[in-house]
């Protein structure tokens, strides 16, 4: 990688490095981003690891970032296809006017608009590369997969997005203990909460009043119903997932060649 | 100058000296990294920013004052919610099942909170009961002009209430975090902590889509947000949302949409800023243009933090002088 447009800050303007300059003026993140710019020129984070060929994400700060961008590629591009309806009609059914088309429409722009922002904010020699995802165990026909449907059945188009937003919310969540840049936390805190406002609203059109539920919360039931606040069982915490629960389950909807080593996390 | 040497001598006398500096870990990758870059004659600058973070005396707030600030924050949320589920005709019975769940995970996250306050050695405040909060919005006065979402029949004032008492948690949250980095565990829970908070807004949201439309119970998230995001807000915050379900009271919900404390307070990292919701420019980006999306789009995307500061303000309203949110 290149370090000319870190070092002389000053510089005039180049396309490729005005992002990066931006960033560093703007968050006033330089001092830590400089360390850690050093830190990733030291080894290969960044590439696709001949021998597995999975996709390190790297370490520290910038492996987080590359691990939020890795998940916002698979939800941009799963939205992307949902409401482009190339390869289903689902998305093209749904009613002009109704809440589901227009959920989904926002969900596209929003994720959309995470996987750019982290493809313009991490260092062009340290960002992985633009993943290709497999979706073929989703039919992008149907919104919600049948109860009872035999095993092997694919998940429908509400089922992926329930998928996705609540693995993201986890992920996130588990993540954030890597970052030690408060800049990067404070941005990744930006995210969740809106990855956490699809999360619910999803689950609540899959099945009404499940926003949250056990698979997803540590849910707090009162010692008797007349309890002081805090008496109980459960903690009503978000369950995070670590970066290794989290990717296998993410690589099940990437082709090989795009699939992820969180190895350097945690 | 060696500056290690220096801070190894300021460390017989203050042993405590690296956790001033943010984290041991953190002050070392700054030297690392600076040692490289800065000329000599940064240096003496960049030293007199070190020490003043770490010995000024507007430090910020400590871990645990973050924690008992979030932990105030939830015992209003918690009487909320169960003086509303124990007010008759208030909440709908298709939303009884909601509330009861939002108002237990709060006491859960009461639990959680004085656990971990005794983990860093601090002392959670004392349970403020029910009766030091005014939801009125009078600050003690009980005649604020949200008296009447807890009476019969106020129920969509109610939710109304709620929606910005949990949005000023999400904010409040996405705030603090910063201050937790000290302790990976403590923040991670204070992480599963705001996204649940966002989850309820989303549902206390959707309810409102359908408390407009006369929708109660599985149709209210079939129900499309109305034309006024103050009375049937989309499930995310679009724009400042127009100030909230009530922008021209006293209080006034526009305070939880609209930006915090510029410059920030003491003891916010650099680089963290407090815009409002409506905020379309992140780290630097513009969203709108890099995406070609619109600027709602672009706002929805990301949710913004609130400072200490704004937050204690805005919740003096709803308690009596000289209880909780103190300065």
């Amino acid at each position: 990688m290149t370090k000319q447009t870190l070092s002389a800050p000053t510089a005039e303007p180049t396309p490729a490095g005005l992002p990066r300059r931006d960033f560093l003026r703007y968050t006033g993140a330089g001092l830590a981003l400089t360390g850690l710019l050093l830190t990733g020129c030291n080894d290969d984070d960044d590439e696709v690891d001949p021998n597995t060929g999975t996709v390190n994400v790297g370490s520290s700060d910038l492996g987080v970032l590359n691990y939020a961008y890795a998940l916002e590629q698979l939800e941009a591009a799963f939205y992307a296809q949902v409401v482009a309806g190339g390869t289903g009609t689902y998305f093209a059914g749904l009613g002009a006017n109704s809440a589901e088309r227009q959920i989904l429409s926002d969900l596209a722009l929003h994720e959309k608009a995470h996987r750019d922002f982290f493809r313009n904010t991490i260092p062009a020699g340290n960002i992985i590369k633009e993943l290709t995802p497999d979706f073929s165990t989703i039919d992008f026909n149907v919104g919600k997969r049948a109860t009872g449907a035999p095993a092997g059945t694919k998940m429908g188009v509400l089922d992926a997005a329930m998928a996705f937003e609540d693995l993201g919310v986890a992920a996130y969540n588990g993540a954030g203990r890597y970052l030690t840049n408060p800049v990067y936390l404070a941005l990744a805190g930006k995210i969740v909460s809106v990855e956490a406002r699809h999360a619910a609203l999803i689950r609540d059109l899959m099945s009404y009043n499940t926003f949250v539920a056990s698979d997803v919360v540590d849910l707090f039931t009162p010692t008797s119903a007349t309890s002081a606040p805090g008496l109980g069982t459960g903690t009503g915490l978000e369950k995070s997932k670590k970066p290794s629960v989290v990717v296998a389950t993410a690589n099940q909807f990437l082709q090989e060649g795009s699939k992820l080593n969180v190895s350097g996390l945690g | 100058m060696d500056l290690f040497q220096i801070i190894t001598e300021i460390e017989k006398v203050d042993p405590e000296v690296y956790e001033r500096f943010d984290t041991r870990r953190r002050v070392f990758k700054h030297l690392s990294g600076m040692g490289k870059k800065l000329t000599a004659a940064a240096v003496p600058g960049f030293v007199a920013a070190l020490f003043n973070k770490a010995y000024g005396q507007n430090a910020g707030p400590s871990v645990a004052d973050v924690l008992n600030l979030a932990l105030s924050l939830e015992y209003l949320e918690y009487y909320f919610y169960d003086t509303g589920l124990n007010t008759p005709g208030l909440i709908p019975d298709a939303d009884r099942q909601a509330i009861t769940t939002i108002r237990n995970d709060e006491s859960g996250h009461i639990k959680v909170l004085r656990e971990a306050l005794t983990k860093v050695g601090g002392t959670a405040i004392p349970d403020p009961g029910r009766a030091t909060f005014d939801y009125s919005g009078g600050k003690g006065s009980g005649l604020g002009p949200f008296a009447a979402a807890l009476l019969p029949g106020g129920t969509a004032l109610y939710y109304g209430v709620a929606q910005s008492f949990v949005d000023t948690g999400v904010r409040a949250y996405k705030g603090g975090a910063p201050f937790l980095m000290t302790n990976a565990d403590i923040l991670e829970q204070a992480l599963n902590i705001h996204s649940v908070e966002a989850r309820h807004s989303s549902h206390i949201r959707t309810i409102r889509r359908g408390l407009a439309a006369a929708v109660s119970g599985p149709g209210a998230a079939t129900t499309p947000p109305g034309a006024d995001p103050k009375l049937s807000p989309k499930s995310w915050i679009s724009g400042n949302d127009q100030g909230g379900p009530s922008p021209n009271t006293n209080p006034s919900t526009a305070d939880v949409y609209g930006p915090g404390t510029n410059p920030p307070p003491p003891g916010v990292p650099t680089g963290i800023t407090f815009p409002g919701e409506d905020n379309v420019a992140q780290a630097g980006r513009t969203i709108t243009t890099d995406s070609t999306i619109s600027a709602a789009a672009a706002s929805e995307a990301f949710d913004e933090p609130l400072d200490y500061v704004k937050v204690k303000a805005i919740a003096r309203n709803f308690v009596k002088p000289n209880t909780l949110f103190l300065d």
